[in-house]
């Protein structure tokens, strides 16, 4: 066997910035006040708030090894399956963190800021020629907002159709898990659909559901086990012909760039997460951006304020009036939108393609090397990613949650565990375009390796990891009394 | 995880085929999960729970279990009201891992009992499982 990259060594330990330091300890010399000392009313005074006194030095140790504790794409393979861990390339980070951009004042009125309006506007368009669909707002600050605008459009569609308020939506269990909440945040009943014996959607079903009280139907395209919904046409020919929409969520969008034209497929309104599939930065709940996409038709109720151009100035568009209105303040997240632009930009429409191509080709290679020594519940051609479960280990006592563990200790991050809810025990393997063969070959053989374990020495698994600062943790304690302060 | 003959199924009870149990005791009936479903579900964390004096129709979600794997909903058996539930598990969700038929978790009055009827005795129930 190959060894995967975890490898043990020495952990630096860390105490909270509180417990280092020395009373009057200074990161720099500041010099002596010249400004005469006045008195304070003092109702403007009191006690201060408790800073640690640290050298500069101490500050950057600090950050530096919880830095070294954590994982990230930047360290190692990131196969979390939904979540599209594709490398962020540093050109991107290069460009959002440019002065122009950054020194750029929100408030600036539109023609001192042309540059930062173009790069909405024709990102606007990319997205649109990238989905297939006619009008884009980049507004939305990550995907649920996005699906959130997306029921809200629904929702003013069906208003201006006047008739029978529509109470209902159809929600595959395959559909993303946030779906359902924003469906029911905006006032929609989900009606659950259940997975046909492929792992994808059936026609009849859909027939039977889809009535004149149902607003559309959310589909997450390929779905949630990594399968391409072939259907989807004429599903949509159903949906519309019972007046509803039609909604695509886009986060699974890496497997299908510039392939699949979604408005071909029926798709009245999606969502894109940018932090997946256009490679801004994701995880660690920083921002994302979940830009919403319509056909032509919806495109007066999507939200305001999107970017205008007449052919000699960019403009920040006015109120419209059937618009569901803002959803975030000013341009939206637009140091993500800057990333986005800056890879859309760099790898052009050829290799946004190939990068579709690469996900869904590493995805198939890493299921077929493992479906020998891991149970794979729908034995089909897979998009981005692939969905296995811990049915074969179950017999020695191992579960998902020991493998995904013992992964830790041959230094990866675990894939995605337990989800989606339809496949018990869920593994789902995304491990995108960013890997090469030879990082593929070594983490199959790693995984090969902890199918054998989970024979040879269930009790590796069960205690693992071993490597870390942090051993095996006890997740049910800290889910049943979690101590969020120090 | 426990195989279906290590699994500890009462014989005195009722089942669902979502895997919960019903007990009829005087008027009312007492309902909780099975011990397959704690078992699946793994560590319970978190236990909602209607308030007494709601009504549900029987297929009705009244309630979500939250395990640290995943969040399942609870069905309701049979149609009715509302007329206890097990606070204890507010505190201690555990319960119900630790010994599910002593973790009833709500306890309904029916206006039509016949309802139970259509539930699994024991030996129906595990063949489900045993299918599964």
């Amino acid at each position: 066997m190959r060894n995967g990259p975890g490898n043990s060594g020495l952990i630096m330990d860390e105490p909270l910035l509180w417990e280092k330091g020395k009373k009057g300890r200074n990161g720099m010399s500041i010099s002596a006040s010249d400004v005469p000392e006045a008195p304070i009313a003092d109702e403007l005074c009191g006690e201060g708030p408790d800073f640690p006194d640290l050298s500069e030095v101490e500050v950057v140790r600090h950050y530096t090894r919880l830095s070294q504790w954590n994982f990230g794409v930047d360290t190692g393979m990131y196969p979390l399956g939904s979540c599209t861990m594709k490398y962020n390339p540093k050109i991107n980070e290069k460009h959002a963190a440019a002065e122009v951009f950054t020194a750029a004042h929100p408030m600036l009125d539109d023609e001192y800021c042309q540059g930062t309006l173009r790069i909405i506007y024709e990102l606007q368009n990319y997205l649109a020629e990238i989905t297939g669909l006619d009008a884009v707002s980049v507004q939305p600050a990550a995907g649920a907002h996005g699906e959130m605008a997306g029921m809200l459009i629904f929702e003013a569609y069906h208003q201006s159709k006047g008739g029978k308020k529509r109470t209902k939506i159809l929600m595959p269990d395959t559909a993303h898990g946030t779906n359902p909440a924003s469906a029911a945040l905006c006032g929609y009943k989900p009606v659950p659909i259940k997975t046909g014996t492929r792992g994808i959607l059936k026609v009849d079903e859909i027939r039977e559901l889809m009535d004149e009280e149902t607003a559309g139907i959310m589909i997450t395209n390929p779905n949630t086990l990594g399968l391409f919904e072939e259907n989807i046409r004429e599903i949509a020919d159903i949906v519309h012909g019972k007046g509803g929409l039609v909604y695509g969520d886009g986060a699974n969008m890496n497997a299908i760039m510039g392939i699949v034209d979604l408005k071909r497929c029926g798709v009245d309104v999606l969502h894109l997460n940018l932090h997946k599939t256009f490679s801004t930065p994701h995880g660690g709940g920083g921002p994302g951006a979940g830009p919403v996409c319509v056909v032509k038709e919806l495109e007066k109720f999507l939200p305001t304020p999107r970017v205008e151009f007449d052919g000699s100035v960019y403009r920040t568009e006015g109120d419209r009036p059937d618009s569901i209105g803002r959803m975030h303040g000013f341009h939206g997240n637009y140091g993500v939108l800057i990333r986005a632009f800056s890879y859309i930009l760099t790898m052009g429409a050829e290799y946004l393609k190939k990068a579709s191509q690469y996900a869904v080709l590493n995805a198939s290679y890493v299921k077929v090397k493992l479906k020998d020594y891991l149970h794979l519940p729908f034995d089909r051609p897979c998009m981005h990613e692939a969905v296995f479960s811990d049915k074969k280990q179950q017999e020695h006592k191992v579960s998902t949650l020991d493998m995904a563990k013992r992964l830790m200790d041959c230094g990866y991050h675990p894939p995605t565990i337990y989800f989606p809810l339809v496949v018990s025990g869920a593994i789902m393997i995304e491990p995108t375009e960013t890997e090469s063969l030879e990082e593929l070959d070594v983490f199959i053989d790693v995984f090969r390796q902890i199918a054998a374990e989970a024979e040879s020495d269930p009790e590796l698994l069960h205690s693992s990891p071993h490597r870390f600062k942090v051993k095996r943790l006890d997740e049910t304690q800290a889910a049943r009394n979690p101590c969020l302060r120090g | 995880m426990k195989e279906v003959d290590e699994l500890n199924l009462p014989e005195d009870l009722q089942y669902t085929k979502d895997h919960e149990w019903a007990k009829v005791t005087g008027d009312t009936v007492k309902i909780g999960i099975s011990d397959y479903a704690q078992d699946q579900l793994g560590d319970i964390v978190f236990v909602e729970m209607p308030s007494v004096g709601d009504t549900f129709d029987e297929g009705d979600e009244f309630g979500t279990l939250e395990s640290v794997k995943a969040v399942s909903e609870l069905y309701a058996p049979l149609g009715g009201e509302i007329v206890a539930v097990n606070e204890e598990l507010e505190d201690a969700p555990e319960l119900l891992n630790q010994d599910p038929y002593g973790g009833w978790i709500i306890e309904m009055k029916s206006a039509d009992m016949t309802e139970l009827e259509q539930l699994l005795d024991r030996s129906s129930y595990l063949a489900i499982l045993k299918g599964e």
